[in-house]
């Protein structure tokens, strides 16, 4: 039995300690935001937080993140700069790599609260959006930081 | 119960409908009244708006969600005809009907940049229709003439008596009117909606990660599969040893379906692990020594056989023979993968009397169509869920992810969901074709092009999936900006060579236009060099018949300071093409790390004439997209064979454009009376050509195949000092 704690809640899972996060959360916790999309640790897709940090969850083993706390984006609050300026800035086209994208942005902004523009791009080009939303969610980080600092 | 009272009760749950009937001479709108009728007469309308007791518009989308904004785009059109309140407008996705095929093309798909086109007209009339009749409905209850009553942002007003009713409390009465003929459509200048920014309405959704995708969808007793396809093209299963396999816990059944073996489980691991313990013996492929190398001889071959006249003006091979000076190219663009961010997948449940499809699709009709083969059922009682599409570019059209989950599906009795691995993505796809161009060209004295010959071979996409369009042979998405090639040259010839491989090829965003403006563009530069012209004044003269193609050259020029030099170190290149009835151009600034052959783009400049506007921000957001992706598939994709198979297997080997690889990218809109022009795709064509010459004004080499690699750029540095 592998006991997580997902968004401050506890699940008793039973299954193998090698079965990448990324699965777990999805199928068989059902928070479906977190995405897949590579497997690799090569897009981001499928970032969530480990005890503030962000990792990719497909290169995560369940076993491994057992008794730690995780956010997914589903734990990311209402009202989180992050979230409103991604509305804000229109960001999201397809949507599938968003959730990641923001796991990414929310761990830079916990660390840096007014990144440099090198900064963001240093933090965020781990994660691939084949929409090209580049642009826009450099923007959107930019005044989430700018409404974090209020 | 009376009449009256189960009326009530019947519009409380339905509302005020206005529907839809797809005919084969177009469309029909039917009120709520003639729908009954309608059917009866054997047409299966479907309501398309429905306004609620509340106050609610709830407008249904035949249309696929890719990224386009199409749920925020064509409610758009409907409410703003209605005059409903946006904060009103909530949209519905459309199952798979007859009644929400698209009207031109007759079946239910999106594609082709057409979304808006297509679906302008009905969505305005049927907005029309209700207003009017809600307008009717209002003086009716009042007991004053229509002509005193307004609608006005989701009521109607009665100025002289001061009175608003809400659309809502109109259900009823707007219910039992009949539909006006002709309903008098808004002015342009009446747009509350069209031609602005509004917010997309599936943003919250695809912020918060409740966006349901394709790959998210969970039903009970849901079983998962992961499928072992074919080690090589066209081979086929030999024999299946999963003695192993089968003994693994969780896992329900193996079954050979047409496209290889599945695997079904109670997990997705357990079922990959199941995959992992099998030994299947697969027969041999079609072509097992195909490789990058195989195929570039192929392309080669073909290009000396002859082909078929696409297009033929004046006598281009005299007017070669005569010339002053000749130019002579070759271009060779490799093959592409779509890849979308959420790999394929799809859901299926098969029962004796019903089936269900949860799918990312651009093609509801074609999802239709492959279970009615699969199971035997009537399309009633097959129900396509189209859920969000993780990307789709054209490779969500295709059926074979649909096929397999239907097929395992039916196999084992419970609802599948088979999901693709990233490897598996990129190895299985309808790939965009690669394709070798042979340009030739002759200029007078006056350096004024006399003569343009172009010959491509490439693979048909068309003669695979819509077979009836391929005229004379002709594949139009092969020669599709060359056929059309709008450059005023006297003498012009067009030559298209089919080549068959085993490599399955598809749409890929832009289609043809996606590798025929790269040469065009490219050569045209070549050509301007050659006169010793500048590259916009060049392109300019020969588009005097196409002011709109030089309006958005100009402008994209002057907005990037075109003729101002640029920054020491920096380059700039400019293209434009036609795609999808939009004009766009584009200019490129680029610089080049001289030691490692690394092109950086630093700024794109886009204008695009895509007629009249709906969403001006979709509009810059689209632009933005393909730039992105036109930028990624020149600097960095193509797809590597051998072995008889693909031999790319992730982003690792097939990385897409990053965000330190982005551009500053500025989107300028040009608005003009010309007819719609699509919007999803004619953002990708100019931009890897800009870049091409771009990397031609600041190093003088000229690249003549993509992508364009720091070790393929360095080379060709190296050679060319």
């Amino acid at each position: 039995m592998i006991s997580l704690k997902v968004n401050g809640r506890k699940h008793d899972i039973d299954l193998s300690p090698d079965v990448p996060l990324v699965w777990v959360i999805r199928e068989h916790l059902k928070l479906t935001g977190t995405k897949y999309a590579c497997g690799k640790g090569l897009c981001g897709s499928c970032t969530v937080h480990i005890e503030g940090k962000a990792v990719r969850s497909c290169q995560t083993s369940v076993g491994d993140a057992a008794g730690k706390d995780i956010t997914t984006i589903e734990g990311i609050p209402e009202g989180h700069p992050l979230k409103k300026m991604w509305v804000k800035e229109q960001v999201a086209q397809c949507g599938y790599c968003q959730p990641g994208q923001i796991m990414q942005a929310a761990e830079l902004l916990s660390g840096d609260k007014n990144p440099s523009d090198e900064a963001i791009v240093r933090a965020m080009d781990g994660n691939l959006c084949r929409c090209g939303t580049y642009p826009r969610i450099k923007s959107a980080i930019r005044l989430a930081a700018k409404e974090g600092g209020k | 119960m009376s009449s009256s009272i189960t009326r009530r009760t019947f519009l409380k749950a339905a509302g005020f409908t206005i529907a839809i009937a797809i005919t084969p001479s177009g469309y029909t709108i039917l009120s709520a009244k003639e729908l009954e009728e309608a059917k009866n007469k054997g047409f299966s309308p479907s309501v398309w708006l429905r306004i609620m007791p509340d106050n609610t518009v709830v407008i249904t989308v035949n249309k696929s969600e890719m990224g386009q904004g199409v749920y925020t785009s064509l409610p758009m059109i409907i409410a703003d005809e209605l005059e409903a309140g946006w904060k009103q407008v909530k949209f519905e996705v459309a199952p798979a009907a007859d009644g929400y095929k698209d009207p031109v093309w007759g079946a239910q798909a999106t594609g082709g940049s057409s979304s808006i086109r297509h679906m302008y007209e009905p969505l305005r009339k049927a907005g029309a229709a209700a207003r009017e009749m809600l307008v009717t409905a209002a003086a009716g209850v009042w007991n004053v003439p229509a002509a005193d009553c307004e609608a006005s942002q989701g009521t109607v007003k009665h100025s002289a008596g001061k009175r608003t009713i809400t659309y809502g409390e109109l259900v009823e009465p707007a219910s039992a009117l009949d539909l006006p003929k002709n309903p008098s459509l808004k002015k342009e200048s009446q747009f509350r909606l069209i031609g602005t920014a509004v917010p997309r309405l599936d943003l919250l959704e695809k912020t918060d990660g409740t966006a349901k995708f394709g790959i998210d969808v969970l039903v009970p007793d849901l079983l998962y599969a992961t499928v072992a396809r074919p080690n090589a093209f066209g081979a086929k299963v030999e024999a299946v040893h999963d003695a192993m396999a089968q003994k693994i816990k969780g896992v329900r059944k193996i079954v050979q379906i047409d496209g290889g073996v599945a695997f079904c489980a109670d997990t997705i691991e357990a079922a990959w692990q199941a995959k992992k313990s099998t030994h299947i013996v697969w027969g041999k492929g079609t072509d097992p020594d195909l490789s990058n190398e195989s195929l570039a001889k192929s392309f080669e071959e073909h290009l000396s056989k002859d082909g078929i006249i696409a297009r033929k003006e004046g006598d281009v091979q005299n007017a070669l023979a005569s010339a002053a000076v000749k130019l002579d190219s070759r271009y060779y663009l490799p093959y592409l993968a779509h890849a979308t961010m959420e790999p394929m997948n799809c859901t299926a449940h098969v029962q004796t009397d019903r089936c269900d499809i949860w799918v990312p699709t651009q093609n509801q009709t074609g999802t239709l169509m492959t279970a009615k083969k699969i199971t035997g059922l009537n399309p009633e009682q097959i129900h396509v869920h189209t859920a969000y599409l993780g990307g789709g570019f054209g490779r969500r059209f295709e059926q074979d992810f649909v096929e397999e989950a239907v097929q395992t599906a039916k196999a084992v009795g419970r609802p599948v969901k088979v999901i693709w691995t990233r490897e598996e993505d990129f190895q299985y796809d309808y790939y965009r074709p690669g394709n070798l161009s042979r340009i030739q060209a002759a200029l007078d004295d006056k350096g004024n092009p006399t003569a343009w010959s172009h010959k491509i071979v490439c693979p048909s996409i068309f003669a695979r999936v819509f077979p009836d369009t391929m005229k004379k042979g002709i594949d139009n998405a092969a020669v599709e900006g060359l056929s059309n090639l709008e450059y005023d040259v006297p003498n012009v010839s067009v030559e298209y060579v089919r080549i068959d491989t085993p490599v399955p090829v598809g749409f890929w965003r832009s289609v043809g236009s996606s590798h025929n403006a790269f040469t065009v563009e490219t050569f045209i530069d070549e050509l301007a060099h050659q006169a010793k012209k500048d590259p916009l004044r060049f392109r300019l003269d020969l588009l005097k018949k196409h002011p709109r193609a030089q309006r958005v050259l100009e402008l994209a020029a002057e907005k990037a300071g075109w003729g101002k030099p640029p920054e020491k170190g920096i380059g700039r290149g400019i293209a434009y093409h036609l795609s999808f009835d939009s004009y766009v151009a584009q200019v490129a600034e680029v610089s080049v790390d001289r030691t490692s052959g690394a092109i950086k783009v630093h700024r794109i400049v886009c204008a695009v004439d895509c007629g009249p506007l709906i969403n001006t921000d979709t509009i810059k957001a689209q632009m933005m997209g393909g730039i992105v992706m036109g930028l990624s598939s020149a600097l960095k994709e193509s797809i590597s064979f051998g072995r008889g198979k693909v031999l790319t297997e992730n982003f690792d080997h097939y990385d897409l454009l990053r965000m330190s690889e982005t551009p500053e990218i500025e989107v300028h809109i040009v608005k003009s009376d010309a007819k719609f022009g699509g919007i999803g795709e004619p953002g990708v064509p100019p931009a890897a050509p800009a870049v091409a010459n771009a990397l031609f004004n600041l190093t003088g080499v000229r690249l003549r195949s993509l992508p364009m690699k720091p070790e393929t750029v360095l080379k060709a540095l190296k050679a060319s000092v």
